[in-house]
C-alpha cells in the first residue's frame, strides 16, 4: 500500500491504481494499487480466497472492477488479449486428446485468428525456439496430456510467451508440483524475466520458493493489498495492519513463516497465544530473507530446525509449543 | 482375378443406381462426421452428439407427417436443439449433463408421439424403421444437393474456426484469455455437431448416427497424436467403413440361407467398431512388450549374482 515505485516511467509493463471489486454483494477486492516494470519478477502472495484469481483477472480483461483502473504497457484498455500472456490455474489436459506439445504452443501465436493453420517453416521455427526457451523441446511432439505437471507448466508458458507479451501472468504455476520442478519452474520464470524484459505475476499462497527470485511482492489479505520488495511487506507491521489482527513473520533458515494468532487483534484471549506474542529473538527486521545471508535466523538460537520458529515455547512447558502450533494459523509458508 | 472381384462383389452392384447415390451421398456423410466428430471428441461432447441424434429423431418423425424428406427434420430440430442446450448451459461442465438430458429428454418424449401418428394416422408403415435404422438405399437424386449444402456447412464452420475452438476446447481459459468468444465458438460447433449428425440419420439412422460420429474420430486419435492429420484419419475411416458397409449389405442379398439382405447400418457400425478395435492393439503390444522387457530385466537381474559365470560365457 505504502511502497509505490515513481509511477508512470516508460519501463512500467502494468499499473493497477486503486482496484476494488464487488462480486455478488461482497467485497473481494479493496482499493488494490501497485506497479510493475519491465524485467521485474513478482509474487503475488495470498491465501486461499484472498482474491488473487479475481485481480489477475481484472489484470487479463475478464473482470471488469467495479472502481480503479488498469495499465498495461501504459494503455487502458479492457481486453488486452496480444499484450498479455496468461497461464491459468490447474487446466485439465486429457490424455487422449491429439494435441502435441508444439500444437498448443503454436495455438497461443494464432490461436485467436480464423482458418486452419498452414504449415509454415517461420511458424514451425518460431514454435521451436519457444519450446527450446523453456527447455521443452524434449517432449516437443509428445501429447500434452501425457506430460507430466511440470513439463505441462512449461508448454504452457511457452503458449503464453510465444506472441510476445510485455506481462506474463500465472495463477498457482506451482501447485501440484514436486520440489525439484517447483524450482525448475521459478528459475525458468526468473531468467525469462530478465530475457525478454517482461513483467512476471506468479500468484501463489505459498511465498517461500519465489523468495529467492522475487523482485517484489503483492500481498493480498482480505482483498487488501500491501506491495513492495519483500523486505518491505513481508514484515510484522505491515502484514497485521493487512490482516486486521497481530500477525507474526518468523525467519527459520532461510524460510519465512507468516504465522496468526486466534483473535487477539480482536481482543479475545487464549492462554496459549501469549507464547508468540512480542519475542525478541526473532528477527522482525529487513534480514534473514535471502538465503545468501548466513548471519540471519539459522544462527539464531531458538529456532533450530527441530522447533520449527517459536522458541518462545521453549519457555512454557512442552506441551504448550505444540498446543501453539495447533491454536494458530500459519498463513505464509511451512 | 476378375473371378476374385466377382465373389467379393456380387453381381450388379456398380450398376445399380440406389449403390451408387448410397456410394456418394454415404461417403460424403462419413467425412463430414469424420471431421467434426473429432472436434466432439475433443471436446468431451459425445454425449452431446448423441442427444442431438436422439433429438433429431423428434424432426424425422415429425417430417413424415408433414410430408417432406426426413433430413429437413433432422436438421431443423438438431440446430434449434443444439441452440436450446446451449441456452440451458452446455459450456459448464455439470450444467452440460443437464442441458443435454433435459433436451434429450423432451426431444425423445415428442418423437414417441410423433412415430406413434407416423404408424398409425397416416400411412407410412416403414417410417419407425427408415429413421431410426437408417435408408441409405432409399436416398432420392433430389436430396443430394441439400446433402452437398449441409456438408459444406458443417465442415465449413469447423474450418473456419479452427484455431479458436482446438484452443477453447483445451481450455477455454486460455482461449478466453486470447479474447476468443469461447461461447460462440462452442455454440457454432454444437451446431456443426448436430449438422453431421442429422446426415448420419439420414444414412444409417438416427440411433446409430453417433457411431459415426464418435466410432472414427476416436479411432483416428488412437492413431496419430497430430490435431489434423487425427481428422484426416477419421474422414478416412468413416469413409471405408461406410463404402465396405454397403458393400457387405449388397452381398448378404446373395448370402444362405434367408438371401434377404442385412441392414447397412449394421455394417457400418460394426466395421466402425472393429477399426477401434484394431486401432487400440498397437498401443496394448507396446505396453506388453514393455512389461516383458521389464519382467525379463528384473528376472536377468535376480539371476545375475547367483551365476555371475554366464556373462563372460
Amino acid at each position: 500500500m505504502s511502497h509505490q515505485p515513481p509511477g508512470g516511467s516508460q519501463d512500467e509493463m502494468l499499473a493497477v491504481d486503486g482496484v476494488s471489486v464487488w462480486l455478488s454483494g461482497r467485497e473481494i477486492l479493496h482499493d488494490v494499487r501497485f506497479t510493475l516494470r519491465r524485467g521485474e519478477f513478482a509474487g503475488l502472495i495470498g491465501s486461499n480466497g484472498a482474491g488473487k484469481t479475481t485481480l489477475l483477472r481484472v489484470i487479463l480483461g475478464l473482470q471488469a472492477p467495479s472502481s480503479g483502473t488498469v495499465r498495461v504497457n501504459g494503455q487502458p484498455r479492457s481486453l488486452r488479449p496480444s499484450m498479455i500472456g496468461y497461464v491459468p490455474q490447474k487446466i485439465l489436459l486429457d490424455p487422449d486428446m491429439p494435441i502435441r506439445a508444439r500444437d498448443l504452443v503454436g495455438l497461443g501465436l494464432d490461436g485467436h485468428r480464423l482458418g486452419i493453420p498452414l504449415p509454415s517453416p517461420g511458424r514451425r521455427k518460431l514454435v521451436d525456439e519457444m519450446l527450446q526457451a523453456v527447455g521443452a523441446d524434449r517432449f516437443g511432439d509428445a501429447r500434452v496430456g501425457n506430460l507430466s505437471g511440470g513439463e505441462q507448466q512449461r508448454v504452457l508458458i511457452a503458449h503464453a510467451l510465444i506472441s510476445r507479451p510485455r506481462l506474463l501472468l500465472l495463477d498457482e504455476p506451482l501447485a501440484n508440483l514436486d520440489i525439484a520442478s517447483e524450482q525448475d519452474v521459478v528459475t525458468l520464470l526468473a531468467r525469462l524475466a530478465k530475457e525478454q524484459q517482461i513483467a512476471v505475476l506468479i500468484s501463489a499462497h505459498e511465498m517461500n520458493p519465489l523468495l529467492p527470485v522475487m523482485d517484489r511482492v503483492v500481498y493480498l489479505a482480505g482483498g487488501r493489498a500491501a506491495s513492495g520488495t519483500a523486505d518491505e511487506v513481508v514484515r510484522s507491521d505491515v502484514l497485521s495492519k493487512l490482516y486486521g489482527q497481530h500477525v507474526d513473520v518468523i525467519h527459520v533458515h532461510d524460510r519465512v513463516l507468516v504465522v496468526a494468532g486466534r483473535g487477539e487483534v480482536l481482543g479475545a484471549t487464549h492462554p496459549d497465544i501469549s507464547v508468540h506474542r512480542e519475542d525478541p529473538e526473532i528477527p522482525r527486521e529487513n534480514h534473514g530473507i535471502s538465503p545468501e545471508e548466513p548471519g540471519a535466523s539459522p544462527d539464531d538460537p531458538g529456532a533450530s530446525p527441530d522447533d520449527p520458529g517459536d522458541p518462545g515455547a521453549s519457555r512454557e512447558d512442552p506441551g504448550a509449543g505444540r498446543e501453539q502450533q495447533t491454536g494458530s494459523r500459519i498463513v505464509g509458508s511451512v | 482375378m476378375g473371378h476374385f472381384f466377382s465373389v467379393v462383389v456380387e453381381p450388379g452392384f456398380f450398376q445399380s443406381e440406389p449403390v451408387r447415390l448410397a456410394l456418394v451421398a454415404g461417403g460424403v456423410v462419413a467425412v463430414v462426421c469424420g471431421i467434426v466428430g473429432s472436434f466432439a471428441v475433443i471436446r468431451g461432447q459425445s454425449y452431446a452428439g448423441h442427444a442431438l441424434a436422439d433429438v433429431s429423431v423428434t424432426g424425422g418423425s415429425a417430417s413424415f407427417l408433414i410430408g417432406i424428406s426426413p433430413l429437413w427434420g433432422f436438421v431443423g430440430v438438431g440446430v434449434v436443439a443444439a441452440g436450446i442446450m446451449d441456452l440451458i448451459g452446455i459450456r459448464r461442465p455439470r450444467g452440460r449433463d443437464l442441458a443435454t438430458g433435459i433436451v434429450r429428454g423432451a426431444g425423445l418424449g415428442l418423437a414417441a408421439l410423433f412415430l406413434y401418428w407416423d404408424t398409425t394416422h397416416s400411412n407410412t408403415t416403414g417410417a419407425t424403421i427408415t429413421i431410426l435404422f437408417g435408408s441409405i438405399f432409399t436416398i432420392s437424386s433430389s436430396i443430394l444437393p441439400v446433402v452437398a449444402l449441409l456438408s459444406a456447412l458443417g465442415v465449413g464452420i469447423v474450418a473456419a474456426i479452427y484455431r479458436p475452438l482446438l484452443l477453447s476446447s483445451v481450455s477455454t481459459e486460455l482461449a478466453a484469455a486470447r479474447g476468443i468468444p469461447v461461447r460462440l465458438v462452442g455454440l457454432l460447433c454444437l451446431i456443426a455437431i448436430s449438422v453431421a449428425v442429422s446426415l448420419s440419420a439420414m444414412t444409417i439412422g438416427a440411433i446409430l448416427s453417433t457411431a459415426l460420429l464418435i466410432g472414427p474420430a476416436a479411432t483416428g486419435m488412437r492413431l496419430t497424436s497430430k490435431p489434423g492429420l487425427a481428422m484426416v484419419w477419421a474422414a478416412l475411416i468413416g469413409l471405408a467403413a461406410t463404402w465396405l458397409g454397403i458393400l457387405l449389405a449388397w452381398d448378404s442379398f446373395y448370402w444362405p440361407p434367408a438371401r434377404h439382405g442385412w441392414p447397412v447400418s449394421f455394417f457400418v457400425v460394426a466395421l466402425v467398431f472393429i477399426f477401434y478395435v484394431l486401432a487400440r492393439q498397437p498401443a496394448a503390444w507396446k505396453a506388453r512388450r514393455a512389461a516383458a522387457r521389464s519382467g525379463a530385466a528384473r528376472r536377468a537381474g535376480v539371476l545375475a549374482p547367483v551365476a555371475p559365470g554366464t556373462q563372460q560365457g
